[in-house]
């Protein structure tokens, strides 16, 4: 090891951002390239039944109106969310039912303004509630996770409790919105298709695309190079890449389709709401005999996607008898999907949320009652943890923070017209990996190049590739070069579930390892073409460990709430985590940073609702739905712990994408608590619901 | 493509350089930038003024280039990221800030918020006040941007990336 990982390395594609020469899908101007603007459906429930092109056409500039009369068929896709212009059939608001394409953005959009839509409208059903007689119990929530696990008799156990919480948690319906709106361009040349598209992982695109278009992946291309922001909502392929591909295919023409921002939530997939209810059951010294989380959510009639938010209820508490179970009912809404950290940002909110209202209850220290239920080995599943630190992250946060000096009582300290509180919650996010290939070359100059089909959607996973390959090679870093985000290179699993840095890594330490060998053999000059070694770690990332593999956190909040306005303001954030071995010390602490901004936004600010007479999201776009801004956020700190774990990957890293939400907002909210001394349970705490649940003013 | 009573000629700088183009009337300034001079760095992030990532300078203050329709500029002077350093070879001091701090992570919002960092240097040195700015300070008096300042006066601009408090620092470097 040349102690290359874990150096705060700069970005390798920092100059091109900052410059503004980086390139995302919708800016590559081809020759003859068009625009293309979708339509969406205007009923949430219902069918097409006739589509008038006639006004369309007629705008100058417009080359041809898709629908599913005459869009090219596909084959039936694995995720029907991409069966776009295939029939009539509108399973929601906002599904698009037909695209204009023409030679300028300012045609396609008047040309889609201008097409004219039949419907026959039938009666919809948009509101989740924890009665709805549709809800069922899924074989199987989303990421794989069983739908519903008991162990004990958590019932029983829970009246026999000396002490009992028994609380109910909302969290809304939650939007992805990457500051790039998905995009795409494609075009078709000699039977081959090209695609620049803002996605997670282009070998992902490229296979759905190859089963689509009935093509051999071989006949297609997908460019990756610069995504901006996922989050989740660019994990798999959505419909922007096979409009794209399609209509190039139907005008001949290169096509770019950028999806307008207000039509994003209804067609890239959103975080389901979620209705928790848990009952932690303890005996007087705080010891957990029962804990029970249970989630209603919805999902649409597209497809099944149940937000896994019992899950991590598996993980954190050792607790005899538990049951955790997921209930879903399918509604005539758009299509939930991943977003940043599915199921265990809004799970743990409210288990962690539950946990301080019990740490209440039981008149002691909430970092105390969480240490005292630390389980031996993971609860659900009885195995052993390749490491477990969360203790350590709650002992070394409660240090940094100042815990030890606050008043415990609530609505101990006020600042004018201001209640200040501090809260605390724990996080925590599985590890993730999975088979990838590399290749790593040794050039005749005394370089190095790797290559890889990694995406760096703002991660800077070119950056800390480069590291791992540096370090397995034995060279300076200045002397590896890297190249990702192509199906041209050697394949790689996409960027997501916090695993892509340990899924690419693993095949870029393989390869380097190999090729290290090589050249140690090798004696005299150089080949004209290098000498290359590759890796493929299927069979080996993707084997079944015995042991439960998670990392772990802690964050901390401060928050000041303005009793005149109902604002909560947070003065201070900090996480400490123990995530493995930090690969890049600088673009970790921005994933951190980021994941609690995310998080903060997600107590705070960030809310959709589902109209019940429209069926459409309300707030869906930026002026409506507020992602944090810079006056949001003050001070934010994260921490790591020295975390050494040798059962993870040759590097000894966690995933740490998306730990930094997980949590956030359940420390915010305690501190509200603490700060008012009322428990509001319902996201986000916007002013009006935090003044309307404030104690009437005189009476405090 | 287009009815010529729809278009007119319109004549602006682009980063110290002239374009004449004839220009659709419902072209903004932000798919001029864009589509018609390949300078992509302006972003759309919104194309409605909600996100700032389509930042531009105009006659050196800050604007929502999809908020203005390019006709209407005749005349007028655009600064784009791709310009903030006229000639010179090396990075702007925000661009260089930005690197140092690693004040951004996808990239998107990034040249948004550079701009828009200039715009605001300009406006704080030219007095003009924010909603956090001590309303006892004299018409006309340069503003001191602390944290406070550019945390409001940034606020336009979004980062999905969470990249704020990276951002105010490198702000800070440059005032510093």
């Amino acid at each position: 090891m040349t102690g290359t990982t874990g150096a705060p390395a700069e970005r390798r594609e920092g100059r091109e951002k900052v410059g503004g020469t980086a390139r995302y899908a919708a800016e590559f101007p081809l020759p003859g390239r068009v625009q293309a603007w979708p339509v969406p459906a205007a009923v949430a429930r219902g069918r097409v039944t006739g589509i008038d092109t006639a006004a369309a056409l007629a705008v100058p500039g417009v080359l041809d109106v898709l629908t599913h009369e005459n869009a090219p068929r596909l084959a039936e896709p694995d995720d029907a969310t991409l069966a776009v212009l295939q029939d009539p059939r509108v399973p929601h608001r906002g599904w698009f039912v037909a695209l204009v394409v023409a030679e300028t953005l300012e045609a396609a959009r008047a040309g889609a303004a201008a097409v004219r839509v039949g419907y026959e409208a039938g009666k919809h059903d948009v509101v989740l509630t924890p009665s709805h007689p549709g809800l069922y119990v899924p074989e199987e929530a989303s990421a794989g996770q069983p739908g519903v696990r008991e162990q004990g008799d958590p019932d029983g156990a829970f009246e026999n409790s000396a002490v009992r919480v028994d609380v109910a948690y909302r969290v809304p319906p939650l939007h992805n919105h990457p500051m790039e709106p998905h995009a795409s361009t494609a075009r078709w040349e000699d039977g081959r298709l090209l695609v620049h598209t803002s996605s997670q992982g282009a070998h992902t695109v490229r296979a759905v695309l190859a089963g689509l278009f009935g093509l051999p992946e071989e006949r297609i291309v997908v460019t990756a190079e610069h995504v901006g922001g996922g989050f989740g909502s660019k994990g798999t392929p959505r419909p922007d890449v096979v409009l794209a591909a399609m209509a190039a295919r139907h005008t001949g023409r290169p096509v770019t389709v950028a999806f307008p921002r207000r039509y994003l939530p209804a067609v890239v997939g959103h975080r389901a709401p979620t209705l928790h209810r848990l009952r932690l059951g303890a005996d007087a010294d705080g010891r957990l005999s029962c804990l029970t989380h249970e989630v209603t959510t919805h999902t649409s009639r597209v497809k099944e996607f149940v937000e896994h938010a019992a899950v991590p209820a598996r993980i954190m508490y050792a607790a005899p008898h538990r049951r955790t179970l997921h209930r879903v009912a399918a509604l005539d809404v758009p299509s939930p999907s991943w977003m940043r950290a599915p199921g265990e940002a809004p799970g743990m909110y409210a288990l962690e949320s539950a946990v301080d209202e019990l740490a209440g209850e039981l008149g002691m220290d909430p970092i105390e009652l969480r240490v005292r239920n630390e389980p031996d080995v993971e609860p659900d599943s009885g195995r052993p943890f390749s490491s477990r630190h969360l203790a350590e992250c709650l002992r070394e946060g409660a240090r940094r923070f100042g815990w030890d000096r606050r008043d415990p009582r609530p609505r101990s300290r006020r600042d004018g017209p201001l209640l200040l509180g501090t809260g605390v919650a724990a996080a925590t996010y599985p590890v993730l990996v999975g088979p990838s290939t590399a290749e790593a070359r040794a050039l005749s100059d005394g370089t190095f190049a790797v290559r890889t089909d990694a995406t760096d959607i703002g991660t800077g996973a070119r950056t800390v590739l480069a590291q791992v390959a540096a370090d397995a090679l034995e060279v300076p870093l200045e002397r590896v070069r890297i190249e990702v985000g192509s199906t041209e290179l050697p394949s790689a699993p996409l960027a997501g579930g916090s695993s892509g840095t340990a899924s690419w890594g693993w095949a870029v330490h393989e390869a380097c390892a190999r090729l290290t060998h090589r050249l140690a053999g090798h004696t005299g000059p150089l080949p004209l073409q290098g000498i290359d070694a590759h890796a493929d770690t299927t069979g080996t990332a993707d084997a079944e460990s015995a042991y439960a593999r998670h990392a772990f956190g802690a964050h901390f909040a401060e928050v000041a709430v303005d009793t005149a306005s109902g604002e909560v303001r947070v003065a201070r954030l900090l996480g400490v985590y123990a995530a493995g071995r930090i690969l890049n010390a600088r673009t970790a602490r921005s994933q951190f940073v980021g994941g609690m901004t995310m998080g903060l936004g997600m107590a705070l600010t960030e809310g959709s609702t589902m109209d019940a007479a429209f069926g459409d999201f309300v707030e869906s776009d930026l002026a409506s739905y507020h992602v944090p801004v810079h006056a949001d956020v003050a001070e934010i700190e994260a921490h790591w712990l020295d975390e050494d774990d040798s059962r993870l990957n040759p590097m000894g890293s966690k995933g740490i994408g998306e730990i930094g939400i997980v949590g956030t907002a359940a420390a915010i909210g305690n501190a509200v608590h603490h700060a008012t001394g009322v428990r509001f349970r319902e996201l986000p705490l916007t002013p009006d619901r935090v003044l309307a649940g404030l104690p009437a003013r005189g009476t405090s | 493509m287009g009815n010529d009573q729809h278009r007119s000629e319109t004549t602006l700088r682009v980063n110290g350089k002239p374009h004449t183009l004839t220009v659709d009337h419902r072209r903004v300034l932000l798919d001029l930038l864009r589509e018609d001079l390949d300078l992509t760095g302006a972003k759309k992030g919104c194309d409605h003024g909600q996100c700032g990532a389509c930042t531009v300078l105009v006659d050196g203050r800050r604007v929502n280039s999809c908020l203005l329709f390019a006709v209407a500029l005749d005349g007028c002077e655009v600064t784009t990221v791709e310009g903030l350093t006229g000639d010179a070879e090396e990075p702007h001091p925000l661009q260089r800030a930005f690197l140092e701090r690693d004040a951004f992570q996808c990239g998107y919002c990034t040249p948004g918020q550079i701009c828009s960092a200039a715009g605001m240097l300009a406006e704080a040195a030219a007095g003009h006040p924010s909603h956090v700015t001590d309303p006892a300070t004299p018409p006309g008096t340069p503003v001191t941007l602390d944290r406070m300042e550019i945390r409001e006066r940034l606020s336009g601009n979004l980062c999905r990336c969470g990249a704020y408090p990276r951002i105010a620092e490198a702000v800070e470097d440059v005032i510093e």
